[in-house]
């Protein structure tokens, strides 16, 4: 057995109230895929930033190559050979795809500019060589979010790095081009480099890592490789405890249509979307990335108007300009953008939650704290929200819990149709089931669920019907009874039936 | 299956003392700076410590202090009014204009405010309606309201105001106590109540911090951030009133770096000027500071000219600060 490239040894780090590291240890192996798997707030993201210069450890060593490092900086964890590829990748829109490839070492001519000349034709090589078919010329913002994690992979090659981490690359990308991604990774395997990869997804993990590392609550619980370890034994790891039915059985009584959505239509995104969701109802959205799912549930929503069509709630005809007004409809959205658009980051929990319930919890617009704190409470921990109080920074929770504060938010509105829109993307197995078993109980209570999901198990798992989208317009509405998952994936894609056989 | 309802755990509502937080705050630092420079005024000059001389160091802030109530909201929501000089200006040449048809002092209180909150609308309406950057919008005005102001007065001036009227700029409530300060202290109350004590304020702070987020959470941001354009136009049509009465005359060049200083006291009341952050109580602390610091300049004979050259390295020393603040803790 060689000796591993990067060994991370006794390492801790802890928050004001919380403990996100305790002595864990981590080796990668060059030229092996490594997956570091663990439930939210195991500590998962908290280890890639000590590992990427961001955080400070309290305690422990780092060793690249068996010498002793320090990172004090993003930087110097470059400088030594360590790159990352983000959840929600860190790249510049407005620069061209070479600079974001060569930003920070980009090849200079003797008089110390850059030369462009030659990091034009460096780009389009490396791009070349991982057929990725990107212009090295054209402005970031102009791709889409996996072009952007090809940029990424592309920009790891360029810096010669010796570990690439990638935390969760897959959550944006859909099944062709998470293909694209595991041929990357293993052009990455053969050069000799060693990759961290963090999924959710035991299908990825299987399918590319060699070894594992199972991390809960901030601890390593186990590690192995992945040929000699079954999936529940893993997940065991994880939770501490077995993990049966993912589902929640589908037993909520289905009554009238809540909300019908005619012909809507929006000049760019989306044509003649028609829909309806009946109280206590589950209605899965499934498509493939960029199908318009979220640009007609944000039109739903407020936040976006339709040039047709119209919407009917509780048989009245509603038509909101803005989410203020759907809010008051009864209509609520969990974006799937959490960080920008799900919580307000620089705000204590109590305040996420109590934000469009202000009306409530205030007399005559001045605020009762009490009244808050207590909506705040009776929500949370409906949701068994992990945190040390109330008045934490959500910046400071795990993207977990972070979601659990944004339902939280509108649960507290008693709304009649809530939209969750990819509510389990970068949420591990624990959450993901506590997600989904709320979710029965909310239609249980009467509530109408429209789920947007790009995932195939949860939209098969959880939904009563299914409506597919293509290209923003609707291609089927249909009964989940006896689907099989090639039956959604082909409408979706537009893959004619024979071809599909 | 798992039982999600019952926890068994409560989380608590804050785990910090607020006795605490309250010794190490910002304000407090205020407070004591403050102290500071009021002692250092009664040694620096023999006529500081007299009831008479510290009643008109209150004149020399309360004009620029009651805008910078309101820009302090307009700042912690993520804008910026930088017009507010101007609207004085322009406000102040409407109630002279007012004045040579005959006005009355109501009128003429009435022109005043009321130019303030059209043209503070006016700020609203480009930045929320035409989506344009509050910084470019107001560099804009700032430019047009003291414009018209130049074209109705050229080089001439509005004299001659009734006695009623200029009580509000030179009139006392009781004793050595004037108008200005009275308004003043009460506004504050007002504005204190009104960003930390009300739904209105929240919003304010939760659209400082993430207005997309906040857009998404059901919040009407466009509504507000108007409202808070009116309110800056408002207090600033107040001040033109004040600062005319007290002057009794209007010149185009009127309140000249008027929001420089305004904008001084906010930023060093500790509001972040990256939005999301700040407190009233800070920034009428500040608002002491600064006329502290220019009134004890100006006992010690100190020219104008070097008074803007303080406001201004004041101003860039407490944007500085918390950042260098910041960098330094890094590295530690």
């Amino acid at each position: 057995m060689t000796d591993p490239i990067l060994t991370l040894s006794g390492i801790s780090k802890s928050f004001p109230g919380v403990r996100a590291l305790h002595d864990v240890s981590l080796e990668l192996y060059a030229g092996q895929v490594t997956a570091l798997i663990g439930e939210n707030g195991a500590g998962k993201s908290t280890l890639v930033k000590t590992m990427t210069g961001i955080y400070q450890p309290d305690a422990g060593e780092i060793r690249v190559g068996g010498k002793l490092v320090t990172l004090p900086t993003a930087h110097s964890a470059s400088a030594v050979g360590i790159t990352a590829i983000h959840q929600e990748t860190v790249l510049f829109d407005e620069l061209t795809v070479a600079e974001n490839i060569y930003l920070g070492h980009a090849p200079t001519n003797r008089f110390g500019m850059i030369d462009w000349k030659t990091m034009r034709k460096e780009a389009r090589e490396t791009l070349d060589s991982m057929a990725a078919g990107i212009d090295p010329d054209i402005k970031l913002k102009e791709l889409g979010i996996a072009k952007k994690h090809l940029v990424a992979v592309a920009r790891a090659l360029s810096v010669d790095a010796q570990v690439v981490i990638m935390d969760e690359p897959t959550a944006a990308l859909s099944q062709k081009e998470i293909e694209e991604l595991y041929v990357l990774i293993e052009l990455l395997k053969a050069d000799g480099k060693a990759i961290l990869f963090i999924s959710h997804k035991f299908d990825e993990i299987y399918r590319i890592a060699d070894r594992f590392t199972v991390f809960r609550d901030g601890e390593q619980v186990g590690k192995g490789m992945i040929k000699e370890t079954s999936q529940s034994q893993i997940v065991q790891l994880m939770v501490g405890r077995a993990v049966e039915n993912i589902f929640p059985p589908r037993n909520a009584v289905i009554g009238d249509v809540v909300l019908e959505a005619k012909g809507l239509s929006h000049p760019t995104e989306f044509e003649d979307v028609s829909f309806t969701v009946r109280k206590g109802e589950i209605l899965g959205f499934y498509g493939l990335v960029g199908a318009g799912r979220s640009e007609v549930m944000q039109a739903v929503f407020g936040m976006t108007q339709t040039s047709s069509g119209r919407l009917v709630l509780d048989g009245q005809a509603i038509a909101p300009q803005s989410a203020a007004d759907a809010v008051e409809a009864g209509i609520v959205y969990v974006p799937e953008e959490r960080g920008k658009q799900g919580v307000i980051t620089g705000e204590p929990i109590f305040k996420n939650v109590s934000l469009p319930s202000l009306k409530k919890t205030s007399k005559n617009g001045f605020l009762r704290m009490a009244e808050e704190f207590d909506l705040a409470r009776t929500y949370t921990e409906r949701l068994d929200l992990r945190a040390s109080s109330l008045s934490q920074n959500v910046s400071t929770l795990s993207g977990g819990n972070q979601q659990k504060v944004v339902i939280a938010k509108w649960l507290a509105t008693l709304p009649k149709v809530i939209i969750l829109d990819e509510p389990t993307k970068g949420i591990d197995i624990g959450s993901k089931a506590a997600v989904h078993e709320f979710m029965g109980e909310l239609v249980a209570q009467g509530l109408s669920v429209i789920m947007v999901s790009s995932e195939l198990p949860e939209v098969l798992g959880m939904s009563d019907r299914i409506v597919v989208m293509r290209e923003g317009r609707v291609i089927d509405t249909l009964d989940n009874d006896g689907l099989k998952p090639e039956t959604l994936v082909r409408l979706a894609a537009g893959i004619a039936e024979e071809q599909a056989a | 299956m798992t039982e999600i309802h019952a926890t068994g755990r409560s989380l608590p509502n804050r785990l910090d003392k607020p006795l605490k937080s309250a010794v190490l705050s910002w304000e407090s630092l205020l407070v004591l700076v403050a102290v500071g420079i009021f002692i250092l005024n009664s040694f620096a000059s023999p006529y500081f410590l007299n009831a008479w001389s510290l009643s008109d160091l209150t004149f020399n802030f309360t004009e620029k202090a009651l805008i910078a109530l309101a820009m302090a909201l307009l700042i912690i929501s993520g804008e910026i009014d930088l017009s507010v000089a101007a609207i004085i200006a322009l406000a102040s040449t409407m109630m002279g204009l007012a004045l040579q048809y005959g006005a009355d002092t109501p009128t003429l209180v009435a022109v005043g405010v009321g130019v303030g909150i059209l043209c503070g609308a006016f700020n609203g309406f480009l930045v929320t309606g035409l989506k344009l950057p509050s910084i470019v919008v107001t560099i804009g005005t700032m430019s047009l309201f003291r414009g018209i102001a130049f074209i109705v007065l050229g080089d001439q001036s509005f004299k001659g105001y009734p006695a009623s009227f200029s009580w509000f700029g030179q009139g006392y409530v009781y004793w050595v106590i004037s108008f200005e300060l009275v308004l003043f202290l009460v506004c504050a109350v007002i504005y204190w109540v009104l960003l930390h004590r009300t739904n209105f304020g929240r919003r304010v702070f939760a659209i400082g911090n993430n207005d997309v987020a906040a857009q998404f959470s059901g919040v009407r941001v466009d509504r507000i951030k108007f409202i808070l354009f009116c309110l800056t136009g408002l207090m600033s049509g107040i001040a033109a009133v004040l600062l005319t009465a007290r002057l009794g005359s209007t010149r185009p060049s009127i309140a000249e770096g008027f929001e420089l200083e305004a904008i001084t006291m906010v930023v060093l009341g500790g509001v972040s000027i990256l939005g999301g952050a700040g407190s009233i109580i800070g920034v009428v602390l500040a608002a002491l500071i600064v006329g502290l610091v220019t009134f004890g300049l100006g006992l010690l004979n100190v020219p104008g000219i070097v008074m803007t050259i303080f406001t201004g390295s004041l101003l860039i020393v407490v944007i500085a600060l918390p950042i260098l603040f910041r960098m330094w803790r890094n590295r530690a």
